[in-house]
């Protein structure tokens, strides 16, 4: 048995000031992990660029590529390839944190769940961006569509976009981590959330294969896809916490 | 004030009552082993200090702040039953990450003080992966003790480690004492834990049996607090 | 007591609808519809009744979040349950009505489409809740997910009615157009008698859901000893 030593202390000064500035740090730091754990391994990405290719050659048997009504819809086509693909990177969002009880440490560590949540959705963001902008000219390619007139215009809606999908997958990562059934409860939940943002991504990556550009008439799915946008961060940075902390 | 003051607690999974009116103190510096049966409560009352889940009724407050709050999150070292470090990434690279995430400002340099105290130094760029079980547990530890916390809160630390990790946790808590950390760790492996314990308390279906020093009996003869206050 | 008001609820919602059936088969065939269009007279309410129970599910389930009250819980999984069970009613009269008009059993009509996504938001929320176990983590999770998939129901709303005026569809309930009075009243009652019927299955509900808790705390009171 032991003895207590002395029994005069009292709780360690707070360390560092400006807390905006260290929750940014904090930020980055969950993304940087992220994303070095990704690529040390590079599982996520490898299958959803895989995965985004068999989709595209799958619906070259579908539809014609060569033929003129392809074009009208070949701007769908391109995000149900990225919505599909998206999600293999988003399941792994919290999933990676599941061995050895990393999520433990994460949810006890001095970092609130909105920044958590924030981190791991930028990490995300970055992986479905790399491939889709990877998945996009391959797209070009089998599909013979020019993405690229508007090629700002086309950045635009795919960040937007991506972010719809990053935002939405992310925080139902968070909610199916430790579920029964997690790689199906996931799809299940997202894609009925995102149809919104996907209408309007198709419809205005249809606008811009086709020659139009973003500011005509369609100019309100610009609109409806940055209110889904912010409000779906909202929400999310509201009620993760409540998702990771019963 | 106390180090951790638990107040009328109860746990709730659904209807099931999982801690039921637990209430105790400690004092600052003390070494508190929690024994108790399998499903009696250790790790859901552990869980619940640590902050992982909030309780259906009662007040808990850690060095008389609430167990949620930031400053006490910096406050609090926790190991659970998983390691909680990443496979992919390099023992330095791992307590790097949290010594950033804890604000200490030297990352690098703390991280090396500690791999140096667990013994891990020349294993510091090896990936997590390719440790043997012995060295994992020893990670763990630096990883819970590196922002020097004033409260530990460890669950069944000793289950399942070797002879040198044993070695190593039990320095390092004689360290933390010596400081006056309170430490509070959940155990089966009785003798290895009265050793360094100040106070025992039992749980029994959730409810505190027993809670108070550890005399000298209780470290000769570990069966003695379940004989007289538990059951069987 | 409770259960005599249910009762006569339920009867009284019954007798309304049986009545409004003789009433509607009597009114002259609609003009360009003919008599499928009185489909109307189960399809609006049928939604009514379905967006009632869906709102009651997100204030349910922000109460629940609130106040930890398991009640709201069951609250807010009983409306949910109604509504998906309304909104399918409201798919099902959907589809029967654009058989005899179309000769087709689906059309993406922007009403139709929004029922099919808002069933498959909430439809998620009920397997949410199939696949977890422990009673607190399944309130807390349903509640997140419910309120995120209200969020939906006016952004769908919007978004798919803003595609159907770009990608027209066949259209076949057009909010212009008069509509008798008497048409008006009997619609009014219809929805009446709706809401009374949701309102009587989201209290069974609720029983059944209470003594699927108490069940359930029992059952774990045995495994613990």
């Amino acid at each position: 048995m032991a003895t207590i030593a002395t029994p005069e202390v009292t709780a360690s000064p707070v360390r560092h000031a400006g807390s905006g500035a260290s929750a940014l740090r904090q930020v980055f730091v969950i993304v940087a992990k992220d994303l070095r754990a990704e690529l040390r391994t590079k599982e996520a990405v490898n299958a959803a660029l895989a995965f985004a290719i068999m989709i595209l050659v799958l619906f070259s048997f579908a539809f014609d590529p060569a033929a003129d009504e392809t074009k009208m819809f070949a701007g769908g086509l391109l995000w149900i390839v990225f919505a599909f693909a998206g999600t293999l990177v988003l399941n792994r969002s919290f999933a990676r944190e599941l061995p050895n009880d990393c999520l433990d440490a994460l949810i006890a560590a001095p970092i609130s769940g909105a920044m958590l949540f924030l981190g791991k959705a930028l990490a995300s963001y970055v992986l479905v961006m790399a491939v889709e902008l990877v998945a996009l000219p391959v797209f070009g390619i089998f599909y013979y569509v020019r993405w690229y007139d508007h090629f700002w215009q086309m950045m635009l809606v795919l960040a937007l976009g991506t972010w719809a999908i990053t935002v939405v997958g992310t925080v139902f990562s968070a909610l199916t981590v430790n579920i029964r059934l997690r790689e199906v409860m996931l799809p299940m939940l997202t894609y009925p959330m995102l149809v919104p943002a996907l209408m309007a991504s198709m419809q205005l990556t249809a606008d811009l294969v086709n020659g139009k550009q973003i500011w005509g008439p369609d100019f309100i799915w610009m609109k409806v896809l940055i209110s889904f946008d912010i409000l779906y961060t909202a929400a999310s940075l509201a009620l993760v916490e409540i998702v990771l902390v019963g | 004030m106390h180090a951790i003051a638990v107040e009328g607690v109860w746990k709730y999974y659904g209807d099931y009552p999982a801690l039921r009116d637990i209430s105790f103190t400690t004092a600052p510096g003390t070494c508190l082993a929690l024994i108790g049966r399998n499903g009696a409560g250790k790790t859901t009352l552990l869980r619940t200090i640590a902050g992982f889940s909030r309780p259906m009724k009662g007040k808990i407050e850690i060095l008389g702040r609430q167990p949620r709050e930031t400053a006490t999150r910096r406050d609090i070292g926790f190991i659970g039953h998983g390691i909680a470090l990443y496979d992919e990434l390099s023992a330095i690279e791992n307590l790097m990450l949290y010594a950033r995430l804890y604000g200490i400002p030297d990352p690098r340099r703390r991280a090396l003080e500690w791999l140096e105290k667990t013994g891990l130094e020349r294993v510091r760029d090896g990936l997590v992966r390719e440790f043997s079980r012995g060295m994992r547990q020893r990670l763990a530890v630096a990883r819970a003790f590196l922002h020097e916390p004033s409260v530990l809160l460890l669950d069944e630390p000793f289950t399942a480690l070797d002879d040198r990790a044993i070695a190593v946790l039990q320095r390092l808590l004689r360290e933390a004492g010596s400081k006056s950390r309170t430490i509070v760790l959940s155990t089966h492996q009785l003798r290895e834990a009265l050793e360094l314990a100040t106070h025992v308390a039992l749980l029994n279906r959730g409810r505190v049996a027993f809670h108070g020093e550890c005399t000298a009996e209780m470290a000769a003869d570990p069966g003695f607090v379940y004989a007289r206050y538990g059951e069987g | 007591m409770r259960e005599k008001i249910l009762y006569l609820l339920g009867v009284a919602a019954f007798v309304i609808l049986a009545r409004d059936i003789f009433v509607i088969a009597r009114f002259p065939p609609e003009a360009s519809q003919g008599n499928a269009f009185k489909i109307i007279f189960f399809h609006l309410p049928a939604w009514a009744a379905a967006f009632t129970a869906v709102g009651a599910s997100l204030v349910t389930s922000i109460l629940f979040l609130v106040t930890k009250n398991f009640q709201y819980d069951a609250i807010a999984v009983a409306s949910t349950e109604v509504g998906v069970a309304f909104l399918t009613v409201g798919l099902v009269t959907g589809s029967l009505w654009a058989r005899p008009i179309w000769g087709i059993w689906w059309t993406w009509d922007e009403r139709l489409t929004t029922t099919l996504v808002l069933w498959l938001l909430y439809l998620g929320y009920l397997m949410l809740r199939r696949a977890i176990e422990e009673p607190t983590q399944r309130a807390t999770f349903a509640a997140v997910v419910s309120i995120f998939a209200f969020i939906g129901v006016p952004i769908d709303y919007f978004s798919i009615r803003w595609w159907r005026t770009q990608h027209p569809a066949p259209v076949f309930f057009s909010s212009t157009g008069s509509f008798p009075h008497d048409w008006s009243v009997v619609m009014g009652w219809n929805i009446l008698a709706m809401l009374m019927l949701a309102t009587v299955i989201v209290a069974v509900r609720l029983e059944q859901e209470q003594s699927q808790r108490e069940l359930d705390s029992l059952r774990r009171l045995a495994h613990a000893f």
